[in-house]
């Protein structure tokens, strides 16, 4: 087990900055996902810590100490990569016993570290194949093998369930928190993929070009993101998002839709008189009988059953379209018009010049301050 | 569809076929006229009814010419020994300095780079007479002139941008990320070079190292100005053949026929190389 320290790292590739004074800390033992689009740094991040590259300015830290002028080879890091990047010229054995064979192991003592690796993620009975003649599953199962044969301290896993189909991958999802968790390393895991991050880290750093744009929890990625775009990607179905324009009366902060008015608590009061964007999570909208005070009327479009939900497309008056999740197996109006309520206490409010939300997110920072 | 699937390959055989007798009819004609005196090859018409003898690699080997006129020493052995030597000692040498270089230019964008690795394959552009002149008169004042090191200097001329230039393409061809993943296993750069990249540049290598080697065989007028007799190789050892009685062209069969001996047997041997080789970089490229 070990620490991770980054501060104001910055890489840049000619004249483009691809990461950018990126700070963050990995506690001893913690999960962390760094989660971004295509192209946001990710990769290139994960290699400056593995040491393969160098930054241009910042400083890296493992266990407190500085890895400025540290080789590769000296950080004690397992890094498993996106295309797997297995040597072709060696058979799967070989490959998973790279790390095995740098010190002075007896090669019963490398056979022993490979084989309980290979039992662990179930490759054990095609270790003498080439990479060439392995399943795509096998070959990303052996390249994690690889990653964690040495035990290192520190693992790197780069998006590894990229490449696989969708059944392993949802398999390997429910997998790899256990083997993580049974290695007692700290990782650092890399994906695009907004279940897989909800799914494996205990805290999600949200990467967009170059920069971080929040770290936190998963609940604090989820309930409170600190821009229009976090709250976007996190989520299936995706947010409800409405231009409003913030309201103050003798009640307090308020937005209207559909000429209801929707309340928001005093920590949002910086979008009165601003345009802003309301962001609802489909979660939130509840199909209620008609009258109830409050409700919005809406006509129902579609229904699609996506995973454990129901998900319902709805028109509002106003022509917005809604989107409305409920479990699976509860009743809900299926055509025509329907009524709906919103939970107030849980909706989002973006700056729609800046995409920022209007509550700084200060919780989050404060949290990392106590990780730290 | 029987039939016609028949007769294609009786088409594409009868294709080979005149392929194969286009490339290797001189081959096989040299090979002939070898084993055959002066005068049986200048009968006209030519005829392949002939007694065959080995008169002309007796000569060869003993290295002594008879002529109609005289009996002159020739020293062909020595001649292909000097070939040898100079075309495995320039390819060892290229390889040497070369695939390192090959790989640096592959892997690390340095300024200038590029300006280099062109400059290094210009040499191949330059008319090789614009270089021979001034190398010479260098040669002599440095005592390199008719030295195996001085040959073997020039003949990097021929050898290291080839085997640079091949090798390079072989180097990009290899995703970073798999010499990554052996240095964050624990090894050094070093043996991520010797354990990763090479065996993976192997076919590239092995195709890089027979092209030069054919390159350096095959040439003549680096060795006829900078070397003397002792230090010559074939292609210039072989203007002995031309006598002041004649031409003697059965020995001159008999010569290139031991002269392509290695080279073709060398090719055979790593033709799948050499084709895998040459056709796997330009595609991946």
């Amino acid at each position: 087990m070990s620490t991770l320290e980054l501060r104001g790292v910055t890489k840049r590739y000619k004249k483009e900055t691809v990461v950018d004074n990126v700070s963050l800390t990995v506690a001893d033992g913690e999960t962390l996902v760094l989660f971004g689009p295509s192209g946001a740094g990710k990769t290139v991040l994960l290699r400056l810590i593995a040491g393969v590259v160098d930054p241009e300015e910042g400083h890296i830290f493992i266990d407190d100490e500085d890895m400025e002028g540290v080789e590769a080879e000296h950080r004690g890091v397992g890094m498993a990569f996106q295309n797997f990047a297995l040597f072709p010229h060696m058979n799967a054995f070989d490959n998973i016993a790279s790390p095995l064979t740098v010190g002075k192991r007896s090669r019963d003592e490398v056979k022993a570290g490979v084989e309980q690796v290979a039992k662990l993620l179930k490759i054990d009975h095609v270790l003498h194949h080439t990479p060439r003649e392995l399943s795509n599953g096998q070959k990303q199962r052996t390249s994690l093998a690889r990653a964690l044969a040495g035990s290192p301290p520190l693992l790197l896993l780069d998006d590894p369930l990229r490449n696989v189909d969708a059944k392993l991958r949802f398999e390997m999802r429910l997998e790899l928190p256990l083997l993580l968790e049974a290695q007692g390393a700290t990782v650092i895991y890399v994906t695009q993929d907004y279940k897989e991050a909800m799914a494996l880290g205990q805290r999600i750093a949200v990467l967009s070009e170059g920069k971080i744009e929040q770290i936190g929890t998963t609940e604090q990625i989820y309930l409170s993101p600190k821009t229009l775009d976090i709250a976007r990607l996190f989520g299936d179905p995706v947010i409800n998002l409405y231009d409003v324009k913030g309201k103050q009366d003798t009640d307090g902060v308020f937005v209207e839709l559909s000429q209801q008015r929707l309340s928001l608590d005093d920590s949002k009061a910086q979008c009165i008189d601003k345009d802003a964007v309301l962001g609802i999570r489909p979660e939130s909208i509840k199909f209620v009988p008609e009258n109830t005070a409050g409700s919005i009327p809406v006509v129902i479009e579609a229904e699609t059953p996506l995973n454990e939900k129901i998900v319902t497309l709805a028109l509002t008056e106003g022509g917005r379209e809604m989107l409305i999740s409920r479990p699976s197996g509860t009743a809900g109006p299926t055509a025509g018009k329907a009524f709906v309520t919103i939970d107030q206490s849980a909706l989002l409010i973006f700056d729609k010049a800046t995409g920022n939300n209007f509550v700084e997110s200060t919780k989050s920072d404060t949290d990392r301050e106590v990780a730290a | 569809m029987e039939y016609q699937s028949k007769l294609e390959t009786v088409l594409r055989g009868i294709a080979l076929l005149l392929v194969v007798v286009f490339f290797m009819f001189p081959i096989f004609w040299i090979f002939l006229m070898s084993l055959q005196t002066n005068e049986t090859i200048l009968r006209v018409p030519p005829s392949i009814n002939f007694e065959p003898t080995l008169s002309n690699y007796r000569a060869l080997i003993t290295g002594k010419l008879e002529t109609s006129a005289a009996s002159l020493e020739i020293n062909f052995l020595r001649n292909l020994w000097n070939s040898v030597f100079l075309s495995v000692a320039s390819v060892a040498l290229a390889l040497l300095l070369g695939v390192p270089a090959a790989y640096a230019f592959a892997r690390h964008k340095f300024k200038g780079s590029e300006d280099i690795a062109f400059t290094l394959l210009s040499f191949r552009f330059a008319p090789p007479l614009l270089v021979l002149l001034p190398l010479s008169l260098y040669f002599q004042k440095m005592g390199l002139a008719d030295t195996y090191l001085g040959l073997i200097w020039v003949y990097q001329l021929i050898c290291l941008p080839l085997i640079l230039w091949i090798v390079r393409g072989y180097f990009e061809d290899i995703s970073p990320d798999i010499e990554y993943a052996y240095r964050v296993a624990g090894h050094s750069w070093f043996s991520t070079f010797r354990k990763i990249a090479l065996p993976l540049a192997g076919p590239g290598i092995a195709a890089a190292g027979l092209l030069a080697f054919i390159f350096a065989w095959n040439n003549f007028i680096f060795a006829l100005v900078l070397a003397s007799a002792d230090k010559q190789p074939v292609t210039v050892g072989a203007l002995a053949f031309i006598t002041a009685s004649g031409i003697q062209y059965g020995q001159i069969a008999a010569a290139i026929v031991m002269s392509i001996a290695p080279t073709l047997a060398l090719a055979l041997y790593a033709q799948k190389y050499l084709v895998e080789g040459l056709s796997l970089g330009a595609v991946k490229g």
